[in-house]
């Protein structure tokens, strides 16, 4: 019996993992509706890469049921693969051939599919089609292995940290890639540690921590959970009170790290004018001053009071 | 068990991906299919037949060299002492024959120099013929230099066996461990391909390329130095083609958990290194104890060897061949079921 309606492109109930004496994925749920990019959003070894492999097929839980498309892995498996886009984390494909021959392989292991040269238009990878993938950049090579994921024409796409490594314009080519298929009506799940990718891609989004969601829904909904606008960030000197900074109007919260000190604010107009005053007051020299509107990041911040990148 | 999924297409491509590596990589073309030619040229020149060998000597008076230059083996310099033993410490000449008092004459050689005993036999024997001894028995010589009986004979069918076993081992071994490190087989098993289609690619990669490195230097061997095909070709194929499948299936079994190619090449040399030294592709493998050699026996490099060598040189029939083919046939599939059963796929 399905936990859900088929419709529901993948379901995830009760997840366990565990590698030796390390807990992977510790009781993980959540469901990804058709049409939609989900993000699971963490700091690396949050257990983001085992969730995915497991949904993908290529590792068997401890415990837990995984759904995808309606079907189970124990009994439907060649089906299911069919039907999945995948892209892996650092997969290195073969640097002897070219862009051209690893499309027609890849097309070759589907029975359906679109053709190589639609899929290498796709990725706007033409001109490189002779090209052998040694000779590739870094962002081509990840448009490349897009390509691969694309070529059985998908149902649902699995991305595992898809621009990881990669430059800002490369990472833009690649959002306007996965923006194009989800234009298609096509589901998207993807893992990322970028707030910014997370925020930009997805419409709803879980934050994965220690193998467990901590927390869920869309990115709007997640930041205006933590009850917090704005984050104000200001340096000036080692010698700044911030008990008495933390009284001041608007002001949530106080983070102090090595050089910066950051203030979660709801009323930034006040809060500004207020804390110029304060350190005024203080004689403390501000030497820097910036401001920001609150972001997944910052959802994170609060939650587990480290940053994903440093996590 | 999944149910056996064909799908032509992505085995067609997989192989041609074989193909393309291969050819793409210089290393690998002239591993697989220039050196062997290079191997057996180099020692067929190296070991090519000669006539008896002549052997140099000095004599010191004129009565010793007349009597001397009676032997067509020997080579005489006519020289006086001093000269003659600094040729000889040269190693110019293997003896120097001087008159010693009376009507004696002494020899001056180093008796550990298999050379230089020849020199004393073929010298002594002049000098007593001159001097007028008469053998009591008449002997006659007739000389056995049978083609298939020449050290080339022997070595042909040996490099192409040893050929096999590298190509297999070496080619399955990295080819995977490389897949899996680049995470590429983890990759590929994520598509609906059939698993057993990207073990399969390699053995049929394996037969289109046995064609090559069995071919090369068997007409190398048969057009520059005569070696004899005297067996069934038929046959002879399809033993070369038993033997590519049981390396393919040691090579499966080796890449079949490892990691890295350094580790790999650890368990390559383990597996290979004795059936070069053991299986005798240089020299008889019958020249270890008697004890050990159930075990070389049961080697596959040994059984494939001893099965060309029948075919190829005595021109004996698979029916006469049944140990050797038993033996390569336990290793296919003792081998290959290892291999399926301990596989990583990731």
């Amino acid at each position: 019996m399905p936990v859900s309606a088929p419709a529901t492109p993948l379901v995830v109930r009760g997840l366990k993992k565990r590698y030796k004496d390390v807990v992977a994925v510790d009781g993980l749920d959540f469901d990804v509706r058709p049409g939609e990019c989900f993000g699971l959003l963490g700091p690396n070894g949050a257990g983001k890469t085992t969730t995915i492999e497991i949904c993908e097929g290529l590792t068997a839980p401890d415990e837990g049921v995984v759904e995808v498309l309606g079907l189970r892995w124990e009994s439907d498996a060649a089906a299911i693969r069919e039907r999945l886009g995948i892209q892996l984390q650092d997969t290195q494909l073969s640097d002897k051939i070219t862009v051209l021959e690893t499309v027609q392989l890849f097309r070759s292991f589907f029975r359906e599919g679109t053709t190589p040269a639609e899929v290498i238009g796709l990725v706007q990878l033409e001109d490189k089609q002779h090209a052998r993938v040694g000779a590739l950049s870094g962002g081509q090579k990840q448009r490349l292995a897009l390509a691969c994921a694309l070529i059985g024409n998908p149902d649902l796409l699995f991305l595992d940290e898809p621009t990881t490594g990669l430059d800002p314009q490369a990472r833009r080519q690649v959002w306007d890639l996965v923006e194009a298929f989800k234009r298609r009506g096509r589901t998207i799940v993807l893992t990322t540690h970028y707030m910014d990718e997370a925020e930009r891609l997805c419409e709803r989004v879980a934050i994965v921590d220690h193998g467990k969601v901590i927390a869920r829904g869309t990115p709007r909904e997640l930041v205006a959970s933590i009850g917090v606008e704005h984050v104000l960030e200001f340096a000036a000197g080692p010698n700044v009170d911030l008990a008495a900074i933390g009284r001041l109007a608007g002001v949530q919260d106080v983070r102090a790290s090595d050089t910066l000190v950051a203030l979660q604010v709801t009323a930034l107009h006040q809060a500004v004018p207020a804390l110029l005053e304060e350190l005024e007051r203080q004689r403390a020299p501000l030497t820097e001053l910036r401001t920001h509107s609150a972001t997944l990041e910052d959802v994170f911040v609060t939650l587990t009071g480290r940053h994903l990148r440093d996590a | 068990m999944p149910r056996f999924v064909w799908r032509p297409r992505a085995l067609v491509q997989l192989t041609l991906l074989r193909f393309r590596e291969f050819v793409r990589e210089p290393e690998a073309l002239f591993w697989g299919v220039v050196f062997p030619i290079l191997l057996s040229a180099g020692l067929g020149v190296a070991f090519r037949n000669q006539p008896a060998e002549t052997v140099r000597v000095a004599g010191v008076s004129p009565a010793v060299v007349s009597a001397l230059r009676q032997d067509p083996l020997l080579i005489v310099e006519d020289v006086g002492a001093d000269r003659a033993r600094e040729l000889l410490r040269a190693g110019k000449v293997a003896l120097v024959a001087e008159p010693g008092g009376d009507r004696n004459v002494v020899y001056l050689f180093d008796d550990t120099n298999p050379e230089a005993r020849t020199a004393r036999m073929l010298a002594d024997r002049a000098l007593q013929r001159a001097g007028g001894r008469v053998d009591p028995v008449a002997t006659s010589d007739t000389l056995t230099r049978d083609v298939g009986a020449r050290y080339i004979d022997f070595l042909v069918p040996g490099l192409v066996g040893m050929g096999i076993m590298g190509n297999s081992i070496w080619g399955l071994g990295f080819a995977i461990v490389d897949a899996r490190r680049r995470k590429l087989m983890k990759r590929i098993v994520a598509t609906p391909m059939p698993r057993h289609h990207y073990l399969l690619s390699f053995l049929l990669w394996r037969v289109l390329l046995l064609g090559f490195e069995v071919a090369i230097p068997v007409a190398f061997g048969v057009l520059v130095f005569g070696v004899p095909l005297r067996g069934s070709l038929l046959q002879l194929a399809m033993l070369c083609l038993l033997g590519s499948f049981s390396f393919s299936a040691l090579g499966l079994l080796i890449a079949s958990r490892a990691k890295t190619i350094e580790a790999v090449s650890g368990i390559m040399n383990l597996v290979m290194v004795p059936m070069w030294i053991l299986s005798g592709v240089f020299f008889s493998s019958q020249r270890f104890p008697d004890a050990v050699q159930p075990v070389i026996r049961a080697l596959p490099l040994t059984a494939l060897i001893d099965a060309l060598r029948a075919n190829m040189l005595q021109g004996a029939g698979i029916g006469q061949l049944l140990p050797q083919v038993a033996a390569m046939g336990v290793c296919l599939v003792v081998g290959f079921s290892l291999a399926l059963w301990l596989f990583r796929w990731r």
